[in-house]
């Protein structure tokens, strides 16, 4: 399970913060609030994704032949 | 050089007919290309659908054609055809700038996308790139950088995306055939508002070669027209496998044109229900109404999980797309149109488990719907919930609802592209805007979705309507 609604809310500013500093990305504040917002929706529908539960031998669409 | 300001007889020709006419001596090659480029010029102040020309390569080409004819050579299906491109393929001697400013630092291309090679051996003339929505990261023909491609039939009004140019040149009467990129509808989305047939293959039939990339997992490239059979000659002027595409399947050709005319005996048509029948303008629900009528449609399928489908597109889209730009992201983000930067850096912090598990869903929901392909031939579903916005525009309301305008106009093509499935979007000729439908097929069989594309279009149900002041 990932993230609650009001703990996401919280924290996701720090979660930017965070991810931009180790993937490299320098964030302007003014882009912030965009950037939240969209990772906010995403984050939203991700989640209805990953509440949807599927077998353990599930392959993913992305199979790789040799 | 002609007169073509005074002789626009090829305006409103379709491919075939051009091809027909020069094959025939006629009209030339030349003459044809003259004439796109005069429209062309005469047009796009207002449609801005072109980013590039390329004159003189054309009438090179055209002149090339010209002396074939006079020397008795065999011609291509699409001789003296002039067909233009999204610019995010490459066209040798441009840099590929996919609706950026980033990318016109590229070096030029040193060869054409594949597919541009394989129309121009049928005979066909390239004219020029088209603009689109930045990196194809778009559903409304808006760019930042080049400005909006305007929609034919009002220009005060979206053409979709990211192929806004495609659907702006093909309907606006410039070329009768056009290439485009699709990801998550940006065929689809454009045939629709801009009232023109478009055809997105089976994931994996068309080479991608030499086009700038999205989101390796979705894209496809197809053509533009407005015609079935134009349709149908560029898709079988491209098919074929191509080894620089490590996407492309290995199938052998199997050419649609031949069996356009089969008609509707045998085939077993459903309309798509549940997800697919909400969210909807009143101008979405008479169009479907009109192809179900025609078509006899009495059987309703729901295809599983449907806005699951749509959310897990977004998930693999929004993270795949950032993985592409990400060097990008960290060195030129003031380069970026801002909402298109500020979605992709949302992207690249998704967690990677999410990202395995919206692929896990793809292949669950891909088994599902290839179920229901068992008891039906084709699907039919609105291509878009509504006619072209205006420009600009940031919602609509549905329902009583206000919508994000955006995140909406995709919501019916995504959960179909998502697991690769071939489409022909149909153009309804409403007043006063056209709206598209698409139509579903199995995946490989794209000849049943173009046989019913065919059928409503003799029937005069589907039909590209002329803007007003072409």
């Amino acid at each position: 399970m990932i993230l609650t609604r009001p703990a996401l809310t919280d924290s996701l500013d720090n979660y930017i913060d965070a991810v931009g500093s180790a993937l490299g990305l320098t964030i302007d504040p003014a882009w912030k609030p965009a950037v939240r917002a969209n990772l906010d929706v995403s984050l939203k529908l991700a989640r209805q994704v990953d509440e949807f539960a599927l077998p353990d031998e599930t392959e993913p669409a992305s199979v790789f032949s040799a | 050089m002609p007169d073509v300001t005074s002789d626009m007889s090829s305006d409103w020709m379709t491919a075939a007919e051009i091809a027909a006419a020069v094959k025939a001596k006629t009209m030339t090659a030349l003459d044809a290309t003259e004439a796109a480029l005069a429209r062309v010029k005469q047009r796009d102040a207002t449609l801005n659908a072109f980013t590039d020309i390329v004159a003189e390569r054309a009438r090179g080409r055209a002149r090339a054609i010209d002396a074939a004819i006079a020397r008795g050579d065999k011609l291509g299906p699409l001789a003296g055809v002039p067909f233009a491109v999204k610019n995010l393929f490459d066209v040798e001697g441009l840099p590929t700038r996919a609706g950026s400013k980033i990318n016109r630092d590229l070096a030029p291309a040193k060869r054409d996308a594949t597919l541009i090679e394989r129309l121009e051996a049928a005979g066909a003339v390239l004219i020029g790139a088209l603009n689109m929505g930045e990196y194809a990261y778009d559903f409304t023909g808006e760019n930042i950088h080049d400005g909006p491609s305007r929609n034919p039939h009002d220009p005060t009004r979206m053409t979709g995306g990211s192929s806004g140019g495609s659907g702006a040149a093909v309907g606006g009467g410039e070329v009768p055939l056009a290439l485009g990129s699709d990801t998550n509808g940006s065929i689809r989305v454009p045939s629709s508002f801009c009232g023109i047939f478009g055809l997105k293959p089976t994931y994996g039939r068309l080479s991608r070669a030499r086009s700038f990339p999205f989101v390796a997992s979705f894209d496809h490239l197809g053509p533009f027209a407005r015609s079935t059979a134009d349709l149908a000659l560029a898709y079988d002027a491209m098919q074929g496998p191509d080894e620089a595409d490590a996407g492309c399947a290995t199938r052998p050709l199997e050419p649609v044109h031949a069996s356009l005319a089969q008609g509707l005996d045998g085939l077993r048509i459903a309309r798509a229900g549940g997800y697919f029948a909400q969210n909807l303008f009143p101008e979405a629900r008479e169009a479907i109404d009109r192809v179900g009528s025609a078509l006899a449609v009495s059987k309703t399928v729901e295809l599983p999980e449907a806005a699951r489908a749509r959310a897990a597109a977004y998930v693999i889209t929004t993270t795949e797309g950032a993985s592409l730009h990400l060097d990008r992201l960290r060195t030129r983000p003031n380069d970026f149109d801002p909402a298109v930067r500020d979605r992709l850096i949302a992207g690249a912090m998704i967690p990677a488990p999410l990202v395995d598990r919206a692929q896990k869903f793809r292949r669950w929901y891909r088994a599902r719907v290839l179920e229901l392909f068992k008891e039906v031939d084709v699907i039919i579903a609105p291509a878009t919930p509504c006619v072209a916005p205006k420009l600009g525009q940031q919602t609509f309301v549905l329902d009583g609802v206000e919508l994000p305008v955006r995140a909406n106009i995709g919501i019916h093509t995504q959960p179909i592209s998502f697991i690769g499935l071939p489409v022909v979007a149909v153009p309804i000729p409403l007043e006063p805007m056209p709206i598209g439908v698409q139509i579903i097929a199995a995946p490989w069989r794209e000849d049943l979705a173009m046989r019913v594309a065919h059928a409503l279009e003799q029937a005069g149900v589907a039909r590209a309507p002329r803007p007003k002041d072409v």
